[in-house]
């Protein structure tokens, strides 16, 4: 059981969970944004998180939105994986998601949840990062929407009282040949040893990677190294390996080695996947 | 707006085509609240982790771990467990192809291939792997529940399982 008691709540609209937030922050309240709230079940049972209050946002329609307006996809922040997935709106979107935990829990995680997550893997953000995806963001300030990359610096950072509302990614990318991969230990459900999820644009490959390091990222320089054709394909990967943001994962999924051997390969895989389009 | 503070209050939960009322906490699980306050034991507690699939219930059709839910949260959604299922079809099947064993894991089992069945009656082998793996059998028995899924996929291909 959660050991801890909180206040619930689900407001209709984005102005009132605003209001809300305002409310409970001026008496000092710890306040969390809920949308699946699996992982706030999750951590609180065992005493890793607190809250006095939550707010669930399943209850605002801006945040269920799932569909094409003009030339852009929007994805409301409680929307769950499944339904991305089978939506098949953002084909490398639905691919990648489809394989974050296992598919009862799908139901339940949504996009602006694992956005947020508090462990590392947080696979949702690679295929966005690669769409130059923009997000609608609320709070006591109003609302913005800023570029994705601008406030993803190895998590998603919001200020006190902002919260995710949509993702909105361009058409154009969606569109975009693309390649998924994500490689476990041994099952198909497990965290990632690597996972990468790349587009083709431009005939030039734009790749994000999550579980190499102790973060998911896009790297610009990675992605030149990949795309430079005075390169063999070796040579590239070789290059590609040592333009990492930061050391390589080494715990018990896998060794830094490993990883690093498999990370080799999933590239090759992928700039296969990709090279009918590429070449 | 749906609020609910830190005192137990009563609310209504919409299980097995009936209203209920339920005096919860805001942060009681929708697994607790079924088990402790219905007597609606066939959702399991196990992994409580959202790991093994013995605690799903259909919530408006929807496999979903009831451990991972809060009572809260499923407030004017619709519920179902295997005690809303009599003596089915569905049941028939898995015991027939002896897909039971302990029959800890089997109420998950069940509802999950039920609402597959329902989703996607003619479902191939890779959607099939992909929503079963949802749910564990410590007892290891998988390949009579693999059966008995397809058994009932392959006897309701296009209708409605109930």
């Amino acid at each position: 059981m959660i050991p801890f008691d909180f206040d619930y709540y689900r407001p209709d609209s984005i102005s009132e969970a605003v209001q809300i937030y305002e409310t409970l922050a001026k008496q000092s309240k710890k306040v969390l944004f809920y949308s699946g709230g699996t992982e706030f079940i999750t951590f609180s049972r065992i005493n890793q998180l607190y809250a006095d209050a939550v707010i669930d946002l399943k209850g605002i329609p801006e945040c269920n939105t799932l569909e094409m307006q003009g030339e852009q996809i929007v994805i409301g922040a409680a929307v769950s994986l499944n339904k991305i997935t089978e939506s098949n709106l953002f084909p490398l979107l639905g691919q990648t998601i489809k394989k974050i935990a296992d598919h009862t829990s799908r139901n339940k995680i949504t996009i602006g949840g694992n956005l947020h997550s508090r462990l590392i893997y947080r696979e949702s953000v690679l295929p966005l990062l690669v769409a130059e995806a923009e997000v609608r963001l609320a709070g006591s300030e109003g609302e913005t929407t800023v570029q994705l990359e601008e406030i993803f610096n190895q998590q998603l950072s919001t200020s006190p009282g902002q919260f995710l509302v949509q993702i909105i990614v361009p058409k154009t990318y969606t569109d975009s040949p693309f390649a998924s991969f994500k490689k476990t230990k041994m099952s198909k459900v497990g965290y990632p040893i690597v996972s990468i999820a790349a587009i083709l644009k431009n005939k030039q490959i734009r790749a994000a990677l999550s579980g190499v390091c102790e973060y998911p990222f896009r790297s610009v320089e990675i992605e030149a190294a990949l795309n430079d054709s005075s390169l063999s394909i070796e040579e590239k990967i070789e290059k590609a390996v040592t333009l990492l943001p930061s050391q390589i994962i080494d715990d018990i999924q896998a060794s830094s080695d490993y990883r690093e051997f498999v990370l080799k390969n999933t590239l090759h895989e992928t700039m296969e996947a990709l090279g009918a389009a590429h070449g | 707006m749906i609020t609910n503070g830190t005192s137990k209050t009563v609310v209504k939960l919409h299980v097995n085509g009936e209203t209920r009322d339920v005096m919860i906490r805001s942060a009681d699980t929708l697994l607790q609240t079924l088990r402790e306050q219905l007597g609606l034991t066939a959702a399991k507690r196990a992994c409580q982790n959202g790991d093994c699939g013995a605690c799903t219930v259909l919530v408006n059709g929807e496999p979903t771990h009831s451990c991972l839910s809060l009572s809260i949260e499923s407030v004017d959604q619709h519920i179902t467990t295997i005690e809303g299922f009599n003596n089915s079809f569905i049941q028939q099947e898995f015991v027939d192809k002896w897909a039971i064993q302990c029959g800890f894991c089997t109420p998950g089992f069940i509802l999950n291939c039920y609402a597959l069945a329902n989703k996607h009656p003619n479902a191939d082998d890779a959607t099939i792997e992909e929503w079963m793996q949802s749910n564990l059998c410590r007892c290891t028995g998988y390949q009579e529940i693999k059966e008995a899924v397809k058994s009932v996929l392959q006897k309701h291909a296009g209708g409605s399982v109930s």
